[in-house]
C-alpha cells in the first residue's frame, strides 16, 4: 500500500507537535508562567528568546511549546470522547433499528441543528473556564458526524453475509456490533476522528481565546492570541507564532484525515496502489 | 426413533405487502428424523428458503410466521424467547449458506471464527478453543490447518471458504443442519468433494441435513427423501429413488423431464432441451384452484375452482394434484 504525500506530511506534522507536546518539559527554554521579566516585555526574536517575548517579558517559544500540551490534551481526548459517544449511538442505532434509531437520528439532527461552537460555549458558562470543563465541554458536541457515519456503516454491514452468518450462529447483538460490525467500519471512523481533531483544537483556542477556556496565566494556544490581540501592530510576533503552533497542527490533521481517507474508505479504492 | 428430531406443520409465512397480506409459504408440513438427510427443492423464490429461515427463527418483516408450529425435539420453538432461540442457533440448528465469499467476516483470521463458536456455545477458553479449531479445520480436510488457522478468508479458495463454513456449522455439534444451496457458487468438482464431505461428517456425528437446492440430481444423490416446492407449497414428497423413476405431480414430470442427460444428444440426435413452458406467478397473483394450473399439461376445469388436497403415497409420501397417478 503506497503512502500519499499528504499522509507524509499531515502525519509529519502531527508527529512533530506530538512530540513536541511530550517533551515540553525538556525542550522548554524558561518556565512559561513563573519566569515573567518586565525589563524583557515585547522583544522580537532573538537567540535568547526564538518566537520573541510577550507584554509580561515571557518566553513566547517556552509558552507555545507547553501550550501544544494543553492544546492536544484536549484535541485528543475531546475527540475520542466524541468518538465513543458517536459510534456507540450510531452503532446501536444503525444495528437495532426502530425506535431507538428514530430517538438517535432525531437527537443528532438537534446536535446539527445547533452550532457545537455555541454550544460548547453554553457548557463552559455554566461549569466554568478550565481545563476538565473544556474536556467536557467539547468532548459531548462533536460526536454528530461520527454518530452517522457509524449508522450508515452498521446499516450497511448488516446485511453483509457475515453478519447474517453470525446471527444464525447464535451471536448475541452485542458480540455482532464488536466483532463484526466494528472491525468493519473503523477505517471511516478514524478518518472522521482524525478531521474532528483539528476541529476540536480549533474549538479549544476559539474557547480560549473568548476567556472560556484555559485561565491565564497558564499558556493555551488560544488564550496566547488573546493576550497578543492589543499588541498586534506593534509586536506582531506574539500572535504568529501560537497563530502558527494551531495552523500547522490542524493543517496536519487535516491533511492526515484526506491521506487516511484515501487509504481507509473502500470508496476511493483507485487511490489504492 | 419414534419422535422425529424437527417436525413441521401446517407453517404458513405471511409477507406484509403495500396494505395487504399475502402467504408467501402455506400448508408447509414436514419432518426430519434424528440424522436423516432431507431435500427440499423448487425454483427461485417458490420459499424454500424462508422455510428454512422461519425454523431458525428468523424470518423479519415484511415476512412473519403466520401459522403453524416447529417443534425441534419435542419442543415448539416457534414462540420461544429470542434468548433461548440465540443458544438454539449454532449449538443445534446451524445453517450453512450459498456464498461461501461473503458469509465470513474478512477482518477475521478463519481459526478465530471457527473457535469463537466454541467459546460462544461452550464456554471453553481462547487457547483450548483455537486448539480445537485447528482439530475442526482437519477434519474438514483443509491441508496443513496448523498454517491455515491464521489465515484471513481472501487468502482462501471458495472450496476453502465452504469447508471454514461446514467446520464453523458443525463446531458444536448441531442435530440439524441447514444448508441452503451450499455449492450453488463452487466448481463441479468442488461441489462433489463439498457434498461428499458435508454428507460424510454429518453421518458420522448423527446430524440431520435439511438441504434446500435447485439442483434435483444433487439433492436425490445426497438425501432420503425429497420435497418439491412450488409458489409456496409442497406438491410432492417422496423418497428420492421414487421421484426420479415416478414423479407423480405434473410439476416434478416437468422437472424431471427438463434435466439434460449425458449422451442424449448422440443417442438421439440435437434437440432442444425440454422445459416447463410458462412463469412462476408472482406472490400477489395466485392462481385460483391448483396454483400450477397455468402451465399444468394436463390441466382440467377442476384444476381452476379447487385447490387439491394432499393424497398419500407409499412410504410417507404425498402429492398434491386431482390427477396425480
Amino acid at each position: 500500500m503506497r503512502l500519499g504525500a499528504n499522509t507524509w506530511v499531515g502525519g509529519g506534522l502531527f508527529a512533530v507537535a506530538l512530540a513536541v507536546a511530550v517533551t515540553a518539559p525538556w525542550i522548554a527554554l524558561t518556565d512559561p508562567v513563573m519566569d515573567a521579566n518586565l525589563l524583557n516585555a515585547e522583544l522580537p526574536p532573538s537567540w535568547e528568546f526564538p518566537f520573541g517575548t510577550d507584554a509580561q517579558g515571557r518566553d513566547i517559544y517556552s509558552r507555545v511549546v507547553w501550550g501544544a500540551r494543553i492544546s492536544l490534551t484536549v484535541g485528543v481526548v475531546s475527540q475520542i470522547a466524541n468518538s465513543i459517544i458517536g459510534v456507540s449511538l450510531g452503532l446501536s442505532a444503525g444495528y437495532w433499528g426502530g425506535w431507538w434509531d428514530d430517538f438517535v437520528n432525531g437527537l443528532t439532527n438537534v446536535m446539527l441543528a445547533i452550532p457545537s461552537l455555541i454550544f460548547a460555549l453554553a457548557i463552559m458558562a455554566i461549569l466554568g473556564p478550565g481545563l476538565v470543563s473544556l474536556l467536557i465541554a467539547l468532548g459531548l458536541t462533536n460526536w454528530s458526524y461520527s454518530c452517522r457515519i457509524a449508522r450508515a456503516q452498521a446499516l450497511s454491514l448488516k446485511s453483509q453475509g457475515y453478519v447474517q452468518a453470525a446471527r444464525i450462529l447464535g451471536y448475541g447483538p452485542l458480540r455482532i456490533m464488536f466483532t463484526q460490525l466494528l472491525p468493519n467500519m473503523l477505517g471511516p471512523i478514524i478518518v472522521i476522528a482524525t478531521l474532528g481533531m483539528g476541529g476540536t483544537i480549533l474549538a479549544e483556542a476559539a474557547l480560549s481565546f473568548l476567556g472560556l477556556g484555559i485561565r491565564p496565566p497558564f499558556p493555551s494556544w488560544g488564550s496566547m492570541l488573546s493576550d497578543a490581540r492589543d499588541h498586534i501592530a506593534a509586536a506582531p510576533w506574539i500572535s504568529i507564532f501560537p497563530g502558527l503552533a494551531i495552523f500547522l497542527t490542524v493543517l496536519g490533521l487535516n491533511l492526515l484525515g484526506d491521506g487516511l481517507r484515501d487509504i481507509l474508505d473502500p470508496q476511493s479504492t483507485t487511490r489504492r496502489a | 426413533m419414534s419422535t422425529p428430531l424437527l417436525q413441521v406443520e401446517n407453517l404458513r409465512i405471511a409477507l406484509q405487502g403495500d396494505g395487504d397480506t399475502y402467504s408467501a409459504v402455506e400448508n408447509v408440513s414436514f419432518e426430519i428424523g434424528r440424522g436423516e438427510a432431507f431435500g427440499l427443492v423448487g425454483e427461485s423464490g417458490c420459499g424454500k428458503s424462508i422455510t428454512a429461515l422461519a425454523v431458525m427463527g428468523l424470518l423479519r418483516r415484511p415476512l412473519s410466521l403466520g401459522g403453524g408450529r416447529i417443534v425441534l425435539d419435542g419442543q415448539e420453538i416457534q414462540n420461544v424467547s429470542a434468548a433461548e432461540m440465540r443458544r438454539l442457533r449454532g449449538k443445534r440448528i446451524a445453517m450453512i449458506f450459498q456464498e461461501p465469499m461473503t458469509a465470513l467476516n474478512p477482518l477475521s483470521p478463519v481459526g478465530r471464527q471457527i473457535a469463537e463458536m466454541f467459546v460462544l456455545h461452550q464456554g471453553v477458553g481462547w487457547s483450548e478453543a483455537m486448539d480445537r479449531a485447528e482439530e475442526a479445520l482437519r477434519q474438514v480436510r483443509v491441508p496443513s490447518p496448523e498454517r491455515r488457522i491464521k489465515d484471513y478468508p481472501h487468502q482462501l479458495s471458495g472450496g476453502m471458504r465452504q469447508r471454514v463454513m461446514i467446520a464453523i456449522a458443525l463446531a458444536c455439534g448441531p442435530d440439524l443442519l441447514i444448508a441452503d444451496e451450499p455449492t450453488t457458487a463452487l466448481d463441479v468438482t468442488v461441489q462433489a468433494e463439498i457434498i461428499d464431505l458435508m454428507a460424510e461428517l454429518c453421518a458420522a456425528k448423527g446430524t440431520a441435513i435439511l438441504m434446500i437446492s435447485h439442483d434435483l440430481g444433487l439433492v436425490a444423490n445426497m438425501c432420503r427423501r425429497v420435497a418439491v416446492m412450488y409458489a409456496g407449497r409442497i406438491v410432492e414428497a417422496q423418497v428420492s429413488g421414487a421421484i426420479f423413476a415416478h414423479p407423480t405431480h405434473p410439476y416434478t414430470r416437468g422437472l424431471v423431464d427438463s434435466l439434460p442427460r449425458l449422451g442424449e444428444r448422440s443417442r438421439r440426435g440435437r434437440q432442444k432441451l425440454r422445459e416447463i413452458s410458462g412463469v412462476v406467478p408472482s406472490i400477489s397473483g395466485y392462481p385460483a384452484g391448483c396454483r400450477f394450473n397455468p402451465r399444468c399439461p394436463a390441466v382440467t376445469d377442476i384444476c381452476r375452482s379447487n385447490a387439491p388436497d394432499i393424497t398419500p403415497l407409499p412410504a410417507n409420501g404425498l402429492v398434491r394434484c386431482h390427477h396425480h397417478g
